[in-house]
């Protein structure tokens, strides 16, 4: 279902972009299908020669990319994707890391470099507030709301029975007992 | 010719959705019967035509017509005829006639579920009904025609898309279809009771049966992507938060608040307006999941150029429908009389705070897709909403919305006791804290979050299960007496049990995921890589070839403690029509669990690349949604609800009101 994700493979620099291109709007052609498992490309994603031989330095490498979008992808992480750009983020990322950074330093290097868009967690900010505080707003303000409602209703508290005709109707619509 | 006749056919099937939108509305408007009576026959009618346009393409894939430009561009003689049939729908024009197909096949269930139907209300939901059905016609006709000729007509096709040869692409699209289409009938339920004027129990009865079914297709059709998704893409994901499974989920959740507020409509006579709003909603929701993909606005410019005048098109359609249906229910809605007062404790009560948390779930995935589409176009300010979002904000909605379920399960119709219901699941609660006490035993720790989910899985399980028990077993009762209970339980209550459960068995698979293990490595033919308690040995790479493909296969012996337990294989493949790479993850089932090898790159001295899973109790997750989905299918089979079939009311005494 990784259906938008096509696009991952698509990057208009790439001198092979042709081929894979043309496959991600294959894909897409079907999209309307929601079909999308469209798979793409051999996964390979962090390959074996980019692996750091320290262990905990390579675990601290592996949270950071799951959390950095490949640019060229359609919401893919650069740890799952196996585009050129992705493969040099994550080189990247564990050259940092090997220099000495924390993970806040290293993703505040990505940052200033691509901007929050290389976030898949986009961070609290001004424009971002509303993202963030919706669901709760949402839940809060739907709580409040039955809360009224039950209260109003139990104020109102009268039950209307059904009218004759109504009854009629009820007994018909029900069919033969 | 036919192809000319299926082109004939879809022009016929656009008139006769015309007549069963036009006449049944006007009779139903004029209290007009004859009129309202058109609605069946027109409903039948425009499914035989569709039908005949939906085969007549079905034929020329199947004999490989390469007259026509849609079999040129996704069809190959030398594909198997499997994946030459689900070819049909494996690309843009077939899989709008399938929608258009499944869309006039519910119709046409309706049409026939004459006695269970006040006419009235037949009549305006299959005009409403038609209504869609023509603009998805037109939509057909105008700008995606499956059976556009080409001449001259070449001699081979260029193949479909290797990703889609597969067993999924043959099942998983229908069932996703059935499931978005089947929305529609509720939505067409609502616009009728809006336009009646009217809404009441038997509405809800009505309606229910269809949610219920869209419902169940719509959880076989996710569960069936995600696991496509999980075996094909290659690195073991299941679910990646993606706006095209977004698109998917959001209508899942808008169905199932539904499916829980037509419960509370058909026996408390309560949440009338907001049920006909959530039957709205969840239709509104499938248009958008396919105005969004279809449309390419998801998609960054790197992606291939969406033919702009479809998707202005679908765009159309969307803002017609919904827009149409929320001007009827803003105009309507408030004649609706409103009914039924509750106590907050009480099953109703829980239902209510149900749909609260799958309104909030379903309107945060809602806001997480749509967010940077929003910001950018507003603000030109790019930002990134990924699965760390979700999971930060979807899971905090979740887990008390997981926890609800048996206590919600236990409560009463009209007055509840929160006691009482407490020491109803004493034993649940008991049980699951021992579950997970024992995880933490087996495992010597783990995430926190995982523990506690595994045992509000176990919760959830036996929260379900005890509250049967409760039920079929008062105390001190023999067994005859409990099996003429558990007999006379409505199978709605045993799908209801065995739909929760599955619930908490995803869960559990879900959870368990925090225990898996990963291995990248370089392996040499002979050489071995230990993943999770597994070991494995590299037999030998091979080539091998197949109809339209040519591989390269990697065989493994599979070991554990030193004893061979099974072969598996993965390979890579070459599609050579189009000489397109894929992957086959190699997997073997062990248990629950799931061994899970991708293969990478060779390397000049004979080694290959490969990544290695031990994902334990991973095939819970789908199992567990296939338990969901039998639960529905149960609940379905009620005779209280059964389709078509005349309703005779049954009494039975010992049982109390669900």
């Amino acid at each position: 279902m990784r259906g938008l994700s096509i696009t991952a493979h698509c990057a208009p620099h790439r001198v092979d972009g042709g081929a894979r291109c043309a496959r991600g709007a294959l894909a897409l052609s079907i999209a309307l299908l929601l079909v999308l498992v469209a798979g793409f490309s051999p996964a390979r994603a962090v390959e074996f020669d980019e692996i750091l031989p320290d262990r905990t330095l390579e675990a601290r490498a592996r949270a950071i990319s799951s959390g950095l979008r490949c640019l060229v992808c359609q919401n893919q992480s650069i740890d799952d994707s196996n585009a050129p750009l992705a493969r040099d983020l994550r080189l990247l990322v564990r050259e940092r890391l090997k220099a000495g950074d924390s993970d806040a330093q290293v993703r505040a290097f990505l940052v200033a470099r691509y901007g929050d868009f290389v976030l898949l967690k986009p961070p609290m900010t001004g424009t971002t507030l509303l993202l963030w505080g919706a669901p709760f707003l949402i839940l809060g303000g739907g709580a409040v709301a039955i809360a009224l409602g039950v209260r109003r209703r139990r104020r109102q508290a009268i039950a209307v029975p059904l009218s004759d005709e109504e009854k009629a109707r009820l007994k018909a619509a029900l069919g033969a007992e | 010719m036919i192809v000319e006749l299926g082109h004939f056919a879809l022009t016929l099937a656009l008139a006769l959705s015309l007549v069963q939108f036009i006449l049944p509305l006007w009779g139903a408007l004029a209290n007009d019967e004859p009129l309202m009576n058109v609605a069946g026959p027109a409903a039948l009618g425009t499914f035989a035509a569709v039908a005949f346009a939906f085969l007549a393409l079905v034929h020329a894939y199947v004999t490989s017509d390469f007259s026509v430009l849609n079999v040129v561009e996704n069809s190959h003689t030398l594909k198997p005829t499997l994946y030459k049939i689900s070819g049909v729908w494996g690309n843009h024009e077939g899989s709008m006639l399938l929608w258009v197909f499944i869309l006039a096949l519910f119709a046409a269930l309706v049409a026939t579920a004459r006695h269970t139907l006040p006419l009235r209300l037949r009549a305006l939901t299959l005009s409403v009904q038609a209504l869609i059905a023509a603009a998805f016609l037109l939509f057909l006709l105008v700008s995606s025609n499956p059976f556009t000729r080409v001449n001259p007509a070449p001699f081979e096709g260029q193949d479909l898309n290797p990703i889609l040869q597969d067993i999924g692409l043959a099942i998983h699209p229908p069932l996703l279809y059935i499931g978005y289409v089947g929305i529609s009938i509720s939505f067409s339920f609502a616009a009728a009771a809006l336009i009646e004027g009217r809404i009441d129990a038997l509405w809800a009865r009505a309606v229910r049966p269809w949610t219920l079914t869209a419902w169940v297709f719509l959880t076989l059709g996710i569960a069936m992507g995600s696991y496509w998704a999980y075996y094909e893409l290659g690195w073991g994901g299941w679910w990646f938060w993606d706006p095209v499974e977004n698109a998917s989920f959001m209508p899942w959740l808008a169905a199932t608040a539904l499916l829980h507020s037509t419960v509370v409509m058909e026996k408390r006579d309560a949440l009338k307006v907001w049920t006909i709003l959530l039957a709205i909603v969840g239709f509104s929701l499938s248009l958008l999941g396919t105005f969004l993909v279809r449309s390419g606005v998801l998609t960054s410019v790197h992606t291939f150029a969406t033919d702009p005048a479809r998707g202005a098109f679908i765009l159309g359609i969307l803002v017609f429908f919904i827009g149409g249906a929320f001007a009827l229910f803003a105009w309507r809605a408030p004649l609706l009389r409103h009914g039924g007062l509750f106590a907050p404790v009480s099953r109703e009560g829980a239902l209510v705070l149900n749909n609260l948390f799958l309104a909030t779930a379903c309107a945060t995935v809602f806001i997480g897709t749509l967010y940077p589409l929003a910001l950018e176009s507003l603000t030109g300010e790019k930002i990134s909403v990924g699965a760390p979002y979700f999971e930060a904000t979807f899971l905090p909605i979740m887990l008390p919305l997981l926890f609800l379920i048996p206590i919600g399960q236990t409560l009463a119709w009209k007055r509840g006791e929160l006691l009482g219901a407490a020491q109803r699941l004493m034993g649940a609660f008991a049980l699951a804290i021992a579950a997970g006490l024992a995880v933490i035993a087996i495992t010597e720790g783990g995430p926190v979050l995982a523990i506690v989910s595994i045992g509000l899985g176990f919760f959830i399980i036996f929260g379900a299960v005890s509250d049967t028990i409760t039920r079929c077993w008062p105390k001190g009762a023999q067994l005859g007496v409990v099996w003429r209970r558990a007999v006379g339980l409505p199978r709605s209550a045993w799908g209801t049990t065995l739909a929760h459960a599955g619930v908490g068995v995803v869960v559990i698979g879900i959870a368990a995921s925090a225990w898996s293990t990963e291995d990248i490595t370089l392996v040499k033919p002979g050489g071995r890589v230990q993943v999770g308690p597994y070991s494995l040995r590299l037999d030998g790479v091979f080539p091998r070839a197949f109809g339209n493909y040519r591989e390269e296969v990697a065989r493994f012996m599979v070991s554990h403690h030193g004893r061979d337990i099974g072969a598996l294989e993965a390979s890579k493949r070459l599609y050579t029509t189009r000489g397109m790479p894929t992957t086959e993850a190699g997997i073997m089932t062990i248990g629950l669990g799931q061994l899970y090898v991708s293969l990478g790159d060779n390397e000049a001295d004979g080694a290959i690349g490969l990544r290695a899973y031990w994902k334990p109790y991973v095939t819970l997750i789908w199992l567990g949604s296939i338990i969901m989905a039998a639960g529905g299918l149960l609940s379905l089979t009620d005779r209280r609800i059964r389709v078509g079939v005349p309703r005779r009311r049954i009494h039975v005494a010992a049982v109390p009101a669900e």
